[in-house]
């Protein structure tokens, strides 16, 4: 078996481990669904009549990455309560293999509550179209893969919970203004573009330092 | 094969370790005793490479697959069955024919009838038996063994017997243990921490 093929089974065993897991015990996605949903329910009622669509998308992605928030709490709770990181970080797979499975896992589940968030926001506020959807998933693969390291780095200390949104929620901003530029932006393709360079910059270097970051 | 020189260990203000030096030959057997909060812990995590010493020098010979490491947790996912959770250790840590190795081992710990079920329904003794089968199924050339024989009932403590008189010799060991005559037979060097 050839390098990069070990490399990806593992990433896929580690994938799909995440995704047994959660269909077991059921911790993040209903969360997740329950809060994106609810979300754009009250935002439904609070905004006034006559806002315009671009106010509304502020509103879709400011559901977005609360929601991505609260999945990547608990991205690395399995491993947290087992000490099964220790396990991990001992194998002698490629470390980032770890990472790459965990933000894989976690896109899923945000792809998953986006499939409700999207077609929810089209229903009480605007319709959406094509780029705006390419927005969302190009940002959501920059959230999960900035915000598993993050994660990962806030699960190993003690205030987790105080620490993931204050290293998250900086660096997310751009995946904002890049989401919300592609929702309502004449030049949609422009933040496509930006999305997609924040994506490879931003995964390329979590890629690159996962492994200091699960070691002493 | 491993060599430690004037360790020490602190995490902020406490020190965990202090200046603790020793040597252990290739297939030799380290008894690590000492009182709680010694550092026996400590020690064996700056052994398997789960932390990094503050001061002094730590020589491990070998690669990272060729540990097998038990701590104080399992290392275990909680909601993956025992068999899951030895299949996943066994593709990450390249284990050939994984399956019937994982298969064995059950067995010999006693687990295969429980094979199918969660770990989060097993008993403190079930999951440190399934511990112990995660950290051999590699067949590592060291093991690093804290305090083992906890939550093991009398005969999951033999079945640990047997395995580590099986492995003395063949493998280069570290253990610690509060019971330490347990193995004080099979021990080739013992370094006390006070």
């Amino acid at each position: 078996m050839s390098a990069l093929a070990l490399y990806t089974a593992d990433v896929v065993a580690l994938a799909r481990k995440d995704l047994k897991l959660e269909l077991r015990a059921r911790d993040t996605l209903p969360a997740m669904l329950l809060f994106v949903l609810s979300t754009l329910v009250v935002f439904h009622f609070a905004l006034p009549a006559g806002t315009g669509d671009d106010a509304a998308f502020g509103l879709l992605w400011i559901a977005i990455v609360f929601t991505a928030l609260l999945g990547l709490a608990r991205a690395w709770a399995p491993e947290r309560e087992g000490g099964a990181l220790d396990g991990l970080v001992l194998a002698p797979c490629d470390r980032s293999a770890i990472w790459l499975g965990k933000t894989l896992a976690t896109l899923a589940f945000l792809g998953a509550a986006e499939l409700v968030a999207l077609p929810a926001f089209a229903l009480f506020f605007a319709p959406i179209d094509l780029v705006a959807v390419a927005g969302v998933v190009l940002a959501s693969i920059g959230i999960c893969a900035v915000g598993s390291l993050l994660a990962a780095m806030a699960a190993a200390s003690r205030g987790r919970e105080v620490i993931l949104p204050l290293l998250f929620l900086p660096l997310a901003i751009p995946l904002v203004v890049g989401g919300v530029g592609a929702g309502i932006s004449p030049e949609g393709a422009t933040y496509l573009s930006f999305l997609a360079l924040y994506d490879l910059v931003f995964a390329i270097l979590a890629w690159a330092t996962f492994e200091y970051v699960v070691t002493e | 094969m491993i060599a430690g020189e004037g360790l020490e260990k602190r995490y902020g203000r406490k020190r965990a370790l202090r200046g603790v030096s020793f040597d252990l030959p290739r297939r030799g057997f380290l008894l690590v005793t000492g009182p709680n909060g010694s550092g026996k812990t400590t020690l064996l995590r700056l052994v398997a490479g789960l932390a990094a010493p503050t001061k002094g020098t730590l020589t491990v010979e070998g690669e990272r697959g060729d540990l097998g490491y038990l701590g104080h947790e399992s290392l275990l996912y909680r909601e993956l069955t025992a068999l899951e959770n030895l299949d996943l250790y066994g593709r990450l840590y390249r284990v050939p024919e994984r399956r019937e190795r994982s298969g064995m081992l059950l067995e010999r710990f006693g687990l295969w009838e429980v094979r199918a079920d969660r770990v989060s329904t097993f008993s403190r003794g079930m999951t440190q038996r399934l511990a112990l089968c995660r950290a051999l199924l590699h067949d590592p050339a060291l093991l690093v063994l804290d305090e083992p024989y906890t939550a093991l009932d009398d005969d999951g403590a033999a079945l640990l017997d047997s395995e580590l008189a099986a492995l003395t010799g063949e493998r280069t060991i570290l253990l610690s243990t509060h019971d330490p005559a347990r193995v004080a037979l099979l021990a080739t060097h013992r370094l006390v921490l006070t």
